[in-house]
């Protein structure tokens, strides 16, 4: 406790679901932010609504390190039930705050831990008067009295506390009491600040805090998507919410009320992702947001897009599996279900956000991609990127962007044509052209999922099947050259050791490399942003003796992909794997790494 | 969905309808369903309703299931759009389309099979949210394509060709749609053109969820005596409440026939639909007391025909979305994306 902690170090907030904690703790998060500091939050919620204890991670790093850590340095412990563990959890050397309104037994503490006791629930019953109002106010006055331990400063949480309740003026008043109440107390009876504590800098300029669910509600909106379809699941829920309020913000007639979008709550997710299709075969930008079981439901539906030649847009917020599985917990264990689904030779284009601008980005990408090569796009986001907020770089806008449909023929192209012939590859890409219905007499077919020949026509004719599949792999090698390029970092002394990831493991990674980095070893890495993967995945695998695959499942399926669909030898992949629920830390990829090379040595 | 082309063989004096075409630009591909099959009646049907109706045929689009009922699209309208779904899912693809085009004339085909079992979730969904379209299961007690099972509209004590006995009820979509709040609710008979064209015509202009239950007997498979879905049992077991006969907006009206026997019912472009009763105590603008009469006469083993539920005046799936008037499909790209400027200024929460 003595060693000085400015801007490095962790606060876990332990409370009981559905006692108002979650907006005090994005609110203290967000103070940190607001004061200069890179911070990160990660919510450990229960899949309850009340009652199960709940967890919330702010981790302060001014170096910009948002993985989460593994230690906790200054624990809140507000829950009785899980006090054991939370102090147990606690770094030696720590802080543990709890509500000292009733007295703790002596042998719940740690002679390593600075135990300080807060009568929060006694303050806030002598001065609120509403028995609810008490509850929720324990939060904002834990709040106050880490404003003054960890001394961050007063005016940027009051005038936080100001906007988030600008509708509100009693709960503003309320909430700033509260505040002053813990912040006060600290003051008296503690040593503040303490050591461990927050320092003002610059830099989180040209930074929001956002989450991915909201900033891929925002690709849809501004990719312009007008038909979404879904069925309620964790942790994907929140990207239908977002979108519906962005639409009514800004898609709404002032005058008639009339709405330019259409939100359609399926009763499965077979049914939404039909609406998805009955959509986007008319021409109109449709997607669909889900979580695993409603990707296992939509396999049928997947393969008929893939076969049939229909763009569609599923956003997979993935959460731990198999099964129901642990749907407030985050994994990456859809990738192979998600690249091949459903039965037949299928294969889909997947994406990887690895942060919330990347989930608006990838988001508008995979629009133009699913037009552009008719068929289904799979974003693959995950509960920790989806559900918690990240620091990214602000979203921009290029207002000279058109979406790309990609090759449907209008009714003046149609008109002038001799003939029509939907699945015809006129260009030599794989890509044949399209039309929608209602345009014009000349573009009638028929969409069938049985077998079909170049003209559309039905067919159980071995050859006519075989040219038509076949022209799906050129498609397939086509989509290869257009999806996004890996982001590839490279150090001159790497010595042929590198690391391949997707999506929300990048910190991890990048905290893995730089710390490597500071003790003298160098690791490549190639973050892979797409499936098909593309050949800048395929030289970076060539290029490095050993690579070391980072994800968040059990199988390794993003290293069996490789295996798969690149020329790499699967001797050369090592597995680095995190797959308990929790988002992966960057302590077992430095210790992948460290035993490769003594390995390496050894050989 | 096995087709073939049909000869062009163009007759002479064949008549045209008000876009100049012939019944042959409303036909399709040549049916490759068994001889005698009942979703060959109801196609041909189909092909007469929308050519008296003057529909351009690329207006339409027919969606289906899996089945042979769901093939027959191929057989009908070749000039339309066509979508041949996965089995039991025709609704949720006619959902997403009309709610990307809302000026399409969207017809679906399907069986017992297709919407019953697998997809009968989907069905009653499509009938809730009352969508635009006109929804015809070709009704004959088994599944066709797959070779004669029972399906779940089969009655108890239906016999199986191969003599087994059904031992379960039926579903009777009929009664579903109306206990659902279907707007439009109809049963018909393949044998029965006379009846099936003017409601094919009054369903099709029907804004919101218009169901046809058509009995169609399966030849092959469901045709034998022990069947209660055969064309002999249709024929003797049916009784009909209400005829419809479809008016044209632009046909005067006519008054000659007895008051209380007829009611006219208005439809959004001006048409009508003319319901004469042929059962006194028959009110089609009552929706218990119609499940009540379609109950009660199946009891006593008869099969009740004719349009049975029509109700006008409830909103459509896009009024109750309050989707805008032009077509989602067809809005500028402009008039959807909010900008730079929107999207820095939104930014500022996340600060
Ligand atoms: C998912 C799935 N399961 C099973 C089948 C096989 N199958 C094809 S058609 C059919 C039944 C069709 O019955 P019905 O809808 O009554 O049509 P009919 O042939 O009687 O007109 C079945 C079970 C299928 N195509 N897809
Ligand atoms: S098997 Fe039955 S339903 Fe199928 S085509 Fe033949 S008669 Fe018709
Ligand atoms: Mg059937």
């Amino acid at each position: 406790m003595s060693q000085d902690r400015v801007n490095d170090f962790v606060i876990k907030l332990a409370n009981v679901n559905g006692t108002g904690s979650a907006s005090a703790n994005s609110l203290l998060m967000r103070s940190i932010f607001r004061m200069g500091v890179p911070v990160s939050g990660k919510n450990f919620f229960p899949s309850n609504i009340q009652g199960l204890p709940t967890w919330y991670e702010i981790r302060v790093n001014e170096k910009g390190r948002l993985a989460r850590s593994g230690n906790v340095d200054v624990m809140v412990a507000m829950n009785a039930q899980t006090y054991l563990q939370d102090l147990h959890e606690v770094t030696p050397g720590g802080v543990l705050l709890y509500d000292s309104t009733w007295p703790r037994d002596k042998l719940l503490s740690r002679p390593d831990v600075t135990i300080l006791g807060v009568p929060l629930a006694r303050m806030c019953n002598e001065h609120f008067a509403n028995a609810r109002t008490r509850v929720l106010m324990k939060n904002m006055a834990y709040v106050g009295a880490l404003t003054a331990l960890l001394d961050i400063e007063r005016e940027v949480v009051e005038e936080l506390v100001r906007e988030t309740f600008a509708r509100k003026p009693a709960a503003i008043d309320a909430n700033l009491q509260a505040l002053d109440l813990g912040f006060r107390y600290a003051r008296e009876h503690f040593d503040c600040p303490l050591p461990t504590r927050v320092e003002r800098r610059n830099l989180t300029a040209g930074k929001i805090m956002i989450d991915g669910n909201t900033a891929t509600a925002l690709g849809c909106v501004y990719a312009g998507a007008t038909v979404g379809a879904w069925y309620p699941i964790t942790p994907s829920t929140s990207v239908m919410d977002a979108f519906k309020s962005f639409c009514e913000r800004f898609r709404v007639d002032p005058e008639t009320g009339e709405r330019r979008y259409c939100v359609i709550q399926a009763e499965d997710e077979l049914a939404a992702i039909g609406i998805v299709l009955g959509a986007t075969w008319n021409g109109a930008r449709a997607f669909t947001p889900t979580s695993g079981p409603g990707l296992s439901l939509m396999q049928e539906f997947l393969g008929f897009a893939y076969f049939t030649e229909l763009p569609a847009v599923v956003i997979d917020v993935q959460r731990v599996g198999p099964s129901t599985g642990m749907p407030t917990r985050t994994q990456q264990a859809d990738i192979l279900a998600a690249a091949y689904a459903s039965h037949g030779d299928t294969r889909h284009v997947l994406l990887f956000p690895a942060d919330p601008r990347e989930c608006f980005e990838l988001t508008v990408t995979a629009f133009d991609l699913a037009d552009r090569l008719q068929t289904p796009v799979i974003v693959m986001s995950d509960l920790d990127l989806g559900m918690n907020d990240w620091m990214c770089d602000e979203l921009t806008w290029d207002d000279g962007y058109r979406p790309d449909r990609g090759k449907v023929l209008g009714a003046e192209e149609l008109e002038q044509a001799k003939s029509f012939f939907r699945y015809l590859d006129v260009d030599g890409d794989g890509i044949p052209y399209r039309t929608y219905p209602g345009v014009h007499p000349k573009g009638s077919y028929f969409v069938r999922g049985s077998g079909h020949n170049k003209y559309g026509l039905y067919t159980e004719n071995a050859r006519d099947y075989q040219e038509l599949v076949d022209r799906l792999l050129e498609k397939w090698r086509t989509a290869a050259r257009l999806v996004p390029a890996p982001v590839v970092r490279t150090h001159p002394e790497a010595d042929g050791l590198g690391i391949v990831a997707v999506g929300s493991s990048d910190p991890a990674v990048v905290e893995a490399i730089e710390r490597l980095a500071e003790e003298g070893i160098h690791v490549d890495y190639c973050r892979i942003r797409a499936f098909p993967f593309g050949e800048e995945v395929e030289r970076f695998l060539e290029t490095h003796e050993r690579v070391l695959v980072v994800e968040q499942n059990r199988d390794a399926q993003l290293k069996s992909l490789l295996t798969l669909e690149t020329r790499c030898p699967k001797e050369r992949l090592e597995p680095v794997l995190s797959y308990g629920g929790l988002p992966i830390d960057c302590n077992g990829i430095v210790d992948a790494v460290k035993r490769v090379r003594l390995a390496g040595v050894a050989a | 969905m096995t087709s073939i082309a049909k000869p062009k063989i163009l007759h002479k004096g064949l008549r045209r309808n008000g876009l100049g075409l012939t019944m042959r630009d409303y036909e399709g591909g040549m049916s490759t369903l068994c001889a005698g099959c009942g979703h060959d009646s109801v196609t041909a049907a189909i092909v007469q309703a929308f050519f008296e109706l003057d529909i351009p045929p690329h207006r339409a689009a027919k969606v289906s299931g899996i089945g042979c009922s769901s093939k027959t699209p191929a057989y009908f309208l070749g000039a339309s759009h066509g979508f041949n779904a996965v089995h039991g899912r025709m609704p949720s693809i006619a959902t997403g389309a009309s709610a990307a085009n809302r000026e399409l004339y969207i017809i679906g085909v399907s069986g017992d099979g297709d919407s019953l079992s697998i997809g009968l979730g989907q069905f009653a969904h499509a009938v809730r949210r009352n969508l635009n379209m006109l929804y015809i299961i070709e009704n004959n007690g088994v599944y066709g394509l797959t070779k004669g099972q029972f399906s779940a509209s089969a009655d108890i004590g239906a016999k199986a060709k191969k003599g087994e006995e059904n031992r379960q009820p039926p579903i009777d979509p009929v009664q579903m749609a109306l206990a659902l709040g279907g707007t439009f609710v109809a049963r018909s008979f393949s044998g029965d053109k006379e009846q099936l064209v003017p409601l094919i015509k009054a369903g099709l202009l029907h804004k919101g969820f218009a169901l046809i239950d058509v009995l169609s007997p399966c030849v092959t498979f469901n045709d034998h005596e022990a069947s209660t879905k055969s064309y002999a049992y249709t024929r003797t077991h049916r009784s009909t409440a209400v005829e419809a006969d479809f008016v044209p907006a632009r046909a005067a009206i006519q008054t000659s026939y007895a008051e209380g026997e007829i009611v006219d019912v208005e439809l959004h472009d001006g048409s009508r639909v003319r319901l004469r009763k042929v059962s006194k105590d028959y009110d089609p603008g009552n929706r218990g007391a119609a499940l009540d009469y379609i109950r009660s006469r199946h009891r006593a083993g008869e099969i009740v025909t004719g349009l049975l539920y029509i109700d006008e005046s409830e909103p459509h799936f896009h009024v109750m979305n309050g989707t805008t008037q032009t077509p989602l499909a067809s809005l500028s790209y402009e008039s959807l994306c909010p900008g730079s400027a929107a999207l820095e200024a939104l930014q500022r929460r996340f600060r």
